[in-house]
């Protein structure tokens, strides 16, 4: 398991309430941005089987994730992606989106079932 | 011609402004407030408020019947996304992107972004044809006629010692007008054989430079 993250406090976030550190549990982690290709291959991504990209950013997400597939082509590539259009269409041209506005949506929805049906 | 120029930055505002001059219709896309503020007056109905990447936001800009679409934000993701996805959900012709960090040029190469256009890499352009390479020298520039006249010490190693002058299969564009061998110059005949240390002087169209370097000093001169 590696983590990039471009803020360096967020390792400090992995360890929090944990009782090994992030690196004692196995983890690696490496600042940068996503779209450095040093910091992807530091990172390890020549190896990786699974490559998520959820950073605060959408199109980041996307662009990322679609250099993660065709430049260093790894396998599985799985993408958070806000906004449910832009999820939908990328989702149409063959990456793994995952939109957790529609999520939210979907269980909005099923907690207002009772008063809905009513 | 229909374009939609995404970004009301220096460029962007630029741009629209010179096409509007050339009699084209445009739409500027800026997703700050205060930028699209500033540009609402100049441009009035041409200037949109909204986030580009947004897919709604380039349908009511009306993308559909666009001819072509210019990203120019300061942002490298999202000026790969609008030209991705304009060229590939909204099929529209022509796109060109603008790369700020110009590390991230093989990334829009990677996605099909071209042409990607970076200030940098522009300005290196100019630089290195400015400061001529090793072993290449500008005699003279004929810019408006975009033809040069360089010399160049010929290598050891040059791939053309030992070949006559008509043997050599130079580029579209270059010819050889002159050798100077031992302080001596002179034209060469077709069955001259360059050697080592000669200088050639070539006539060029612009831009042949570093094909006809390969000819002559494929890795510089020592000298």
């Amino acid at each position: 398991m590696s983590v990039l993250d471009a803020d360096p406090l967020s390792h400090e976030r992995l360890d929090a309430g944990q009782s090994k550190t992030w690196e004692d549990a196995q983890g690696q982690f490496t600042v940068g941005t996503a779209l450095e290709t040093d910091a992807l291959i530091q990172a390890g991504i020549e190896r990786a089987d699974v490559f998520i990209a959820s950073t605060a950013g959408d199109n980041t997400n996307l662009i990322i994730a679609q250099i993660a597939q065709k430049r260093f082509g790894v396998e599985k590539v799985i993408v958070r992606v806000m906004d449910p259009a832009r999820a939908s269409w990328y989702g149409d041209q063959g990456l793994h989106t995952i939109s957790p506005t529609r999520h939210a949506i979907e269980m909005f929805e099923r907690a207002l079932q009772p008063e809905l049906a009513s | 011609m229909y374009a939609i120029i995404v970004g009301a930055g220096k460029v962007g505002r630029n741009l629209a402004r010179e096409l509007i001059e050339r009699g084209h219709e445009v739409t500027v896309i800026e997703s700050s407030r205060q930028g699209y503020l500033a540009i609402e007056e100049e441009f009035e109905h041409a200037a949109q408020y909204g986030d580009a990447t947004e897919l709604w936001v380039l349908e009511r800009s009306g993308i559909q019947r666009a001819d072509l679409v210019v990203a120019v934000t300061g942002d490298d993701e999202d000026n790969m996304l609008v030209c991705q996805v304009a060229k590939e959900k909204y099929l529209c012709g022509r796109i060109i992107a603008r790369v700020n960090n110009p590390r991230n040029h093989d990334h829009f190469r990677l996605l099909g972004i071209q042409p990607a256009v970076s200030a940098t890499d522009l300005i290196l352009r100019l630089i290195e044809h400015e400061v001529p390479r090793y072993g290449l020298v500008h005699l003279l520039d004929f810019e408006e006629e975009r033809l040069e006249i360089i010399e160049l010490e010929v290598s050891e190693d040059a791939p053309t010692v030992g070949e006559a002058v008509s043997e050599i299969a130079l580029p579209e564009g270059s010819l050889i007008i002159s050798v100077l061998r031992g302080g001596i110059g002179f034209v060469p005949k077709p069955d001259t054989v360059i050697e080592a240390g000669d200088e050639v002087l070539l006539v060029l169209d612009t831009g042949l430079e570093e094909a006809i370097t390969a000819f002559f000093a494929p890795n510089g001169t020592s000298g």
